[in-house]
């Protein structure tokens, strides 16, 4: 098999194991991951640590599995590990989590469960799903131009 | 807590670590959802068909796993999820989930599961941040508004 081919079926395959894992996990349900992140539910027993389980399973696979590229020159089916070229935390790390908190909180949806969900409530969904894509890419194209700038005016910047 | 299901919760999780697993060692990718769905624009050649065919894998999955899953586990309920929201909230949501985890690069699976087992200091940040501004959140709609 041809390594693009295997890229791109792995990248299928991921996809639906990482999709059944949620539905599995019931994280498909807004109501229940509200139901984590209501605290205040604690005293009278209403609170469902679910949620807590599902990251924690997930880390604990992971904090293997992420390593695997020690053992490895390169991946299976790719040329390079692609690592975040982002480091340090900065004020947009933060405003953009808090801000992505807010939206969590109201819809009980991150974005994994509202495109899985997809296959399940596809009417009700699809508009929150149009919404986040359409503010994700209008707000990559603003910091793709922003920095596009900031760099131009940096090379003009008299040394 | 009669809701709280730690079985299939931690069973959901490992198959979520399983899949991120397998897109890094084959593809050298990071599985965040926000990041895959969200760098598709600006368009660059030859990163789209993976990041489309990850994503439209992710409601197959759901349809497989809700349909094979309460066979198998009695705490999984055959109902179909409920949305507590008008359409309005729900654009409204979707606008605030879209820009934040642009800007602050990743979400709940980015951050929360693949950043947690690197042990990086961005993403716990990341992850006490967007829990704390969403508790907070539940708990306004929750308990203060209603």
């Amino acid at each position: 098999m041809k390594n693009g081919v295997l890229f791109h079926v792995t990248a299928a395959v991921s996809g639906v194991i990482f999709g059944i894992g949620l539905a599995i996990a019931r994280m498909t349900d807004p109501q229940k991951v509200r139901d984590f992140l209501d605290l205040a539910a604690i005293p009278d027993g209403g609170w469902d640590p679910s949620l807590a389980f599902v990251m924690g399973g997930g880390v604990l696979v992971g904090l293997v599995g992420l390593r695997l590229d020690r053992l490895l020159r390169k991946p299976v089916a790719a040329v390079s590990f692609v690592r975040s070229d982002r480091s340090g935390i900065d004020g947009r790390l933060l405003l953009g989590s808090a801000i992505f908190g807010v939206g969590w909180g109201l819809s009980g949806f991150c974005p994994g469960p509202a495109v899985a969900d997809l296959g399940l409530i596809p009417q009700s969904v699809f508009i929150f799903v149009v919404a986040m894509f359409a503010a994700s890419w209008a707000t990559g194209i603003y910091l793709h131009r922003r920095d596009h700038d900031e760099e131009t005016a940096a090379h003009a910047a008299p040394g | 807590m009669e809701n709280f299901t730690p079985l299939t919760a931690t069973i959901g999780g490992i198959l979520i670590g399983l899949a991120a697993t397998m897109l890094w060692v084959f593809n050298g990718r990071t599985a965040g959802i926000s990041n895959i769905a969200g760098t598709v624009v600006p368009l660059r050649q030859g990163s789209v068909l993976w990041r489309v065919l990850f994503l439209a894998g992710l409601p197959v999955g759901a349809v497989i796993g809700s349909s094979v899953g309460p066979a198998i586990f009695a705490e999984i309920p055959t109902t179909l999820p409920e949305l507590g929201l008008t359409p309005i909230g729900l654009v409204i949501a979707g606008v605030l989930v879209g820009v934040g985890t642009r800007l602050g690069n990743g979400c709940t699976s980015g951050h929360g599961v693949c950043g947690l087992a690197r042990l990086s200091p961005r993403s716990f940040t990341a992850v006490g941040v967007f829990m704390a501004t969403a508790v907070v959140t539940v708990f306004i709609v929750r308990h203060v508004v209603t």
